[in-house]
């Protein structure tokens, strides 16, 4: 037993638009491990939903095609319909989503959200049932939750709609917990005890959090190991601390760049020129990200990039990144 | 819960108000009186002004209102001028045949609408849900006289399956179940043209409600429970996208005890649509005026039932 708990090899996630299909997600490989916070970063449009909701498989079937190995304790989830897929969800593999105020069905009281998937899940009696609402509850902070099972999601707050959006996600104890943006529509105070109760549940359960975000103050927080998406492909993987220390792929050393400093005398905003490029449009042969580094020749590409483990674990993609330098810096070899 | 309807009916009061002193302000601009349906070639015309003190016609119009408003609360609208008797004993008859033959086509209305709504919805863009939207587009374009038409000659006059004519058949006893029956069984054939004729506004909101709920993050939410799909459609896909039909479901019912000119008049079914037509073409203008507060009256009590029924299903609309 390696302690991997799932293993991705080669995912394509394709939209179809007019007919032809536009992989949104395109060749990612990973495995997360048991007890282990897997950080996805990026910027909006470069395939991290895509991976979340492929994963746990709730993709629109009619307009997406999902092709690969996904494989979790002997299946692949790639390969699962839609009732088989339906063991694994909610009893494997729970999720949080992004917006809290519209997750939650408005019509339904709280307590019977979060014990619709133990009738499913669990062979618990209706009683048994609304203890373990109880517990679930008070588990994710939620004070008084005798009342709380009676109300309606509007009656709660933002914060208290995302515990309770986590505690339906563990409410049968997931192995694996995928975090789809969970603190992105919560102000800053109430990000941090989001979080706290994330890394606390992860050490109670022991399960395996893949963890989605564009914001890096929160990878810096949480997570163990970072994997860096940019236009359907991971370009640079590293545990957390590595990766922070020691960013390699241009992209990634933009990112941290366009952080904005306090302490920094320039006031303008170091920004990454130009835009992800849309599905269609999007280049499928060589570096995808020297687009948006013109300053960068030609030559420093690749031609097809792939992944090179630089030191253990840290892997980037591209050989570009051994010339990389900030746009007017002084140049690299090439120069 | 009880709240909020208190105050819904309480605003009902000056509506109500309002309502009245518009309908007696277009009466008075009426010609004739209240004997007007009394006047034969022997009346005496000095009879008549008599007569007309004595009922206050002279009376300055705040006094008129004030008795008119007083009799019409207790049921008192005057005479009918062209069949000589009270106009609410007309009415009322009138009035329960078209309860009747609407409720049995409400009814009907929405058992073909909500499943044919909800498949259309659920299987977008499939072969089924372009003949059900077809259906629905041909039923719209009908208009109600053709329909009803075809549907006397072809099911009334061809086949006999329906009789073709009034609301019950005169030998039956009043109350026995063969009279229950009779009655059903002539409410029947109009209730199922109004029913088809008015199922394309159900099936067209439902279907684009459910497709637009089927995007809503709470449904991703209850798909990542991995709870069978149907449990989603009717727990949380289908409960959501009735809500606007709840809200127009008061309007609906009170819509309908206006009655259906076309459809009263084509099948000869004596109800309020058909009474309203002869007495405006006959000028009986007091069951014209108790008709239209009637009508009016319905019309709010169809908003507060519309409201009633929103914050029985919506928790969001409750005031606690």
């Amino acid at each position: 037993m390696t302690g991997e708990l799932l293993t991705i090899k080669d995912l394509h996630t394709g939209f179809r638009i007019k007919d032809t299909y536009y992989d949104a997600v395109d060749g990612v490989s990973i495995t997360l491990k048991k007890n282990e916070i897997l950080a996805i970063v990026g910027e909006s449009g470069c395939g991290k939903s895509t991976l979340a909701t492929s994963i746990i498989g709730l993709h629109d079937h009619n307009k997406t095609k999902v092709q690969g190995e996904i494989s979790y304790n002997g299946l692949n989830l790639a390969l699962l319909d839609e009732d088989n897929f339906n063991k694994v969800r909610g009893e494997e593999i729970g999720m949080i989503f992004q917006d809290p105020l519209s997750a939650l069905n408005p019509l339904m009281r709280i307590g019977e959200q979060i014990e619709e998937g133990l009738i499913y899940h669990t062979n618990l009696s209706k009683d048994a049932r609304e203890k373990r609402v109880l517990e679930l509850l008070s588990q994710v902070g939620i004070p008084k939750p005798k009342r709380v099972i009676r109300q309606f999601p509007h009656q709660l707050s933002g914060g208290m709609r995302q515990r309770v959006i986590i505690a339906i996600a563990i409410s049968c104890k997931p192995k694996i917990i995928i975090a789809d943006e969970p603190t992105t529509a919560l102000d800053v105070t109430i990000q941090a005890q989001i979080l706290d109760l994330l890394i606390d549940l992860q050490a109670e359960t022991g399960a395996g959090i893949i963890l989605i975000t564009h914001d890096l103050g929160v990878v810096a927080e949480v997570a163990d190991r970072v994997a860096v998406m940019y236009a359907g492909q991971i370009i640079e993987e590293a545990p957390v601390d590595e990766l922070f220390s020691n960013p390699q792929h241009p992209y990634t050393r933009s990112l941290f760049n366009s952080i904005p400093q306090m302490n920094s005398e320039d006031d303008k905003l170091q920004v990454i020129q130009g835009l992800v490029p849309s599905l269609v449009k999007l280049p499928r042969t060589g570096c995808r990200f020297s687009s948006r580094i013109p300053w960068i020749p030609a030559r420093a590409h690749e031609e097809n990039p792939i992944l090179h483990e630089i030191s253990p674990g840290h892997l980037v993609r591209c050989t570009c990144w051994q010339h990389f330098h900030f746009e007017g810096e002084r140049g690299g070899s090439f120069q | 819960m009880w709240k909020t309807i208190l105050r819904r009916v309480l605003v009902m009061i000056p509506q109500l108000f309002v309502l009245s002193l518009l309908i007696f302000i277009l009466a008075s601009f009426m010609p004739g009186d209240p004997f007007t349906g009394l006047i034969t070639p022997e009346s005496d015309p000095n009879r008549l002004e008599e007569l007309r003190e004595a009922a206050g016609f002279y009376d300055p119009w705040y006094v008129q209102y004030y008795n008119w408003i007083v009799n019409a609360a207790q049921g008192d609208f005057g005479k009918s001028y062209t069949y000589k008797i009270a106009v609410a004993d007309l009415i009322g008859d009138r009035a329960l045949n078209t309860f009747w033959l609407s409720l049995l086509s409400v009814v009907l209305l929405y058992l073909i609408a909500i499943p044919l709504g909800v498949l259309a919805g659920r299987y977008q863009d499939t072969f089924l849900d372009k003949t059900i939207v077809l259906y629905s587009f041909i039923s719209y374009a009908i208009p109600t006289f053709v329909l009803s038409l075809i549907f006397l000659f072809l099911f009334g006059y061809q086949f006999h399956w329906f009789p073709t004519t009034g609301t019950v058949d005169i030998k039956y006893d009043q109350g026995s179940w063969g009279y229950i029956w009779s009655k059903i069984y002539h409410m029947l054939l109009p209730a199922i043209t109004y029913a088809i004729l008015g199922t394309t506004g159900v099936i067209q909101y439902l279907r684009s409600e459910i497709i637009d709920s089927k995007s809503m993050d709470y449904v991703r939410t209850a798909r990542s429970k991995g709870i069978p799909i149907r449990k989603v459609y009717s727990k949380h896909i289908f409960r959501n996208s009735l809500l606007p039909i709840a809200a127009f479901l008061g309007f609906t019912i009170t819509g309908l005890l206006g009655g259906s000119i076309f459809i009263e008049t084509i099948f000869g079914y004596p109800g309020m649509g058909q009474l309203f037509v002869q007495s405006i073409t006959s000028r009986d203008y007091s069951v014209i005026t108790a008709l239209v507060l009637l009508l009016g009256f319905l019309t709010l009590l169809g908003s507060l039932l519309s409201d009633i029924i929103m914050s029985i299903v919506d928790p969001r609309i409750r005031i606690d």
